[in-house]
């Protein structure tokens, strides 16, 4: 009995909050919990503070923006059913989300079935090569962090790098990813090890890198585990310089290791980190300023570059339907694909027929921790 | 006329899969009744585990990936035809059920949902670690089947969710209908009878180590098969799949919805698999209820939703 009356009731309040007519529908699915949350939530509440903002100025082409975001949990089963769900039942017209590629891979066969764009905001750069009619996304590809790193690595004169990796998706992704563009890049990977993202201690790894004669070492993973590679690092008194990834790119990264040890520490990250040192003649410098200073002051909580991605698609999607003045899915699609010289908090977005990334490397700071803070290296 | 209780709990399932779509505002609604089959499949495959022989998995998860993975890596890696890779999957998940059960099925009670427990999570690692077969934790693509073009060309007009729906309704209830005719079964009788006490049904000459191991064998292609359907339609899998809270979902199914009986056991993998959707409206406290649920049912209700509240209505019109 109980389950029914909660069906009932459920059901009238879904009928209750259902949408006006004229609203533009534009769906989320985020995975606000679960093991992804830290990334999922950040862009969670970018997106119900952008679009009370952009509703409070008029909404797009007068229309309000009706946002129907659902909660996937991290869970790709569950975010293809909530995206079959956003289609067939609340009929949005685009879609922002997939908060890990998991999440993201499992919705892409739906949104090009029923063609609705779809703008994504993981990482892995299966998401958009090959590209798919109507598959968007907006982060930085990890490919494209290696290559960074690589890059300013080659620039300081060292060629044979050792690697570490945690064992976790995103350091098994990009390890993959720097292995592959290494050679290209004029670079050696002489060591090449893993560890659990759990793990306590990675001296004996750390070890073995120093004694494979490699003059720089990278580190791929996120949360914990660089924090105590940067902290053995130190501990061993290794020269080679530590690289560490986009994916550390917060304050508790500092926090974690202690300035001490993080200190000259590498790694590349987008500008909405260090906005306050960016000149100021940088065209990101207005945006960047401006949502760290709304997202600061609305959840009372630092600013990190995962919401800046759900503000990216959001205004990316946004321009989009201005400059199509309409809301066929059809015309969104051509007109975000027409994006050019968007600037967002990632860097300048300039999307094409075979590029739905429309970032470049100078999309990514190179940024280096000095006394507990970043600095933009010149 | 008398309808025996087997042929009465499949005309409900026939009757349900059949009609259930005239109420659906929207092609979703297809696809959250393709979920519920492919869960109910799987959960039909632990009734015979938990309700017939009273044995308990944490890990059918395991199998669930294995079947999807097939699907997976098969056709791509072997040129194996994509309809053979779910049989192939299902034998797979035989053959290692049955080696992994005999020493595991000695053990009991918690012991043994320990162990299963481990299996379930071995299966999980193979899959995240081994990324250049199984694409690693980001998952991987699945091949087209075929099927849904095979109806398009037999006339048949309909949409993923729509194929999927009719597609996992029909094996479930030919899954059902083969639970049903295992319970009468000699086998049936012997898993009863060594539910109710391993020693007398030993003395009685019930070789009680051979049938466990059949029952969870036979629950191992149930939950195998599902994997594999939901491989097809999803045309994407990762390892949350294999994940223990995929097994401990389909226990909690079971055991919520009556893990004495195929409909009881369908009936709650219907409910935890809509409630999710049901319960977005209230975003926050969405655990909360569902956890809450559970506890109620659970208490008040200890032999299961649709039994207890059979006995309900059958108390009243008496």
């Amino acid at each position: 009995m109980t389950i029914r009356t909660l069906m009932s009731t459920a059901a009238a309040l879904t009928a209750l909050a259902g949408p006006a007519l004229a609203d533009i529908n534009i769906g989320a699915s985020i995975s606000e919990t679960g093991p992804a949350a830290f990334l999922g939530d950040p862009e969670a509440k970018t997106l119900r503070m952008e679009v009370e903002k952009i509703n409070a100025e008029g909404g797009i082409i007068g229309e309000p923006i009706n946002l129907i975001m659902y909660d996937d949990g991290g869970d790709p089963n569950k975010a293809r059913t909530f995206a079959t769900r956003l289609v067939e039942d609340d009929e949005v017209v685009a879609v922002i989300g997939g908060t890990t590629t998991g999440t993201t891979m499992a919705m892409v066969p739906v949104y090009e079935d029923a063609e609705i764009p779809f703008i994504s905001l993981a990482g892995a750069v299966e998401i958009i090569e090959p590209v798919k009619e109507f598959v968007f996304k907006t982060p930085h590809t990890d490919r494209m962090a290696c290559e960074k790193i690589f890059e300013d690595m080659a620039a300081r004169g060292f060629s044979r790098i050792g690697m570490i990796s945690g064992s976790d998706g995103f350091g098994k992704s990009m390890q993959a990813q720097c292995k592959d563009v290494a050679e290209a890049s004029g670079v050696e990977i002489v060591a090449d090890e893993v560890y659990g993202p759990q793990d306590a201690d990675m001296t004996p790894q750390l070890t073995n890198i120093k004694g494979s004669g490699a003059e720089a070492i990278l580190n791929s993973g996120m949360g914990q585990g660089p924090a105590v590679v940067t902290r053995n690092h130190t501990q061993l008194a290794i020269d080679a310089p530590l690289y560490q990834s986009h994916g550390v790119a917060s304050k508790q990264f500092i926090e974690l290791a202690g300035s001490e040890a993080a200190e000259g520490v590498r790694l590349p990250a987008a500008a909405l980190l260090v906005a306050d040192q960016l000149a100021e003649d940088d065209p990101q410098k207005p945006v960047v300023v401006g949502y760290r200073d709304g997202y600061e002051s609305e959840t009372g909580e630092d600013v990190s570059t995962f919401g800046g991605h759900a503000y990216d698609a959001l205004y990316i999607l946004k321009a989009a339907i201005e400059s199509a003045g309409s809301t066929e899915p059809a015309a969104i699609r051509d007109a975000i694909e027409a994006t050019s010289g968007f600037v967002g908090t990632a860097g300048e977005v300039n999307f094409s027929g075979d590029d739905h990334l429309g970032l470049t490397l100078d999309a990514f700071e190179m940024l280096e921790i000095k006394d507990g803070n970043w600095t933009i290296v010149e | 006329m008398r309808l025996s209780p087997r042929a009465t709990t499949l005309l409900v399932l026939a009757v349900l899969i059949a009609l259930s779509p005239l109420m659906f505002p929207s092609n979703f609604y297809y696809r959250v009744g393709s979920l519920i089959f492919m869960n109910g499949l799987a959960v039909t495959g632990m009734v015979i585990l938990i309700g017939y022989a009273g044995q308990i998995s944490l890990g059918h998860a395991g199998f669930s990936g294995i079947g999807a993975y097939s699907c997976a890596i098969m056709p791509v890696q072997w040129g194996i035809h994509p309809l053979l890779a779910p049989l192939l999957g299902a034998a797979i998940s035989a053959l290692l059920a049955w080696l992994v059960g005999r020493p595991i099925l000695r053990l009991k009670g918690y012991y043994l949902a320990v162990a299963t427990l481990g299996f379930g999570i071995l299966v999980y690692m193979v899959l995240m670690n081994e990324a250049a077969l199984t694409g690693g934790p980001d998952g991987i693509t699945v091949a087209d089947s075929g099927l849904p073009d095979l109806a398009e060309a037999a006339g048949l007009d309909l949409s993923n969710s729509q194929f999927w729906y009719w597609m996992s309704g029909l094996v479930l209830l030919a899954g059902a209908w083969l639970a049903l005719n295992l319970y009468d079964s000699p086998t049936g009788r012997a898993l009863r009878a060594l539910h109710g006490s391993e020693v007398a049904a030993r003395t009685v000459g019930v070789d009680v180590a051979r049938y466990k191991l059949q029952a969870f064998v036979i629950s191992a292609v149930y939950a195998s098969v599902a994997g594999s359907l939901l491989a097809l339609q999803n045309k994407f899998i990762t390892p949350d799949v294999a994940g223990y809270m995929h097994s401990i979902e389909l226990v909690t199914m079971t055991v919520l919805g009556g893990a004495h009986s195929v409909l009881g056991a369908v009936f709650g993998a219907a409910i935890l698999t809509m409630l999710p959707q049901v319960l977005t409206v209230f975003a926050e406290y969405e655990h909360l209820l569902l956890g809450l649920i559970m506890m109620l049912v659970m208490i008040f209700l200890r032999d299961g939703l649709l039994p207890s509240l059979m006995r309900l209505i059958r108390g009243k019109s008496e």
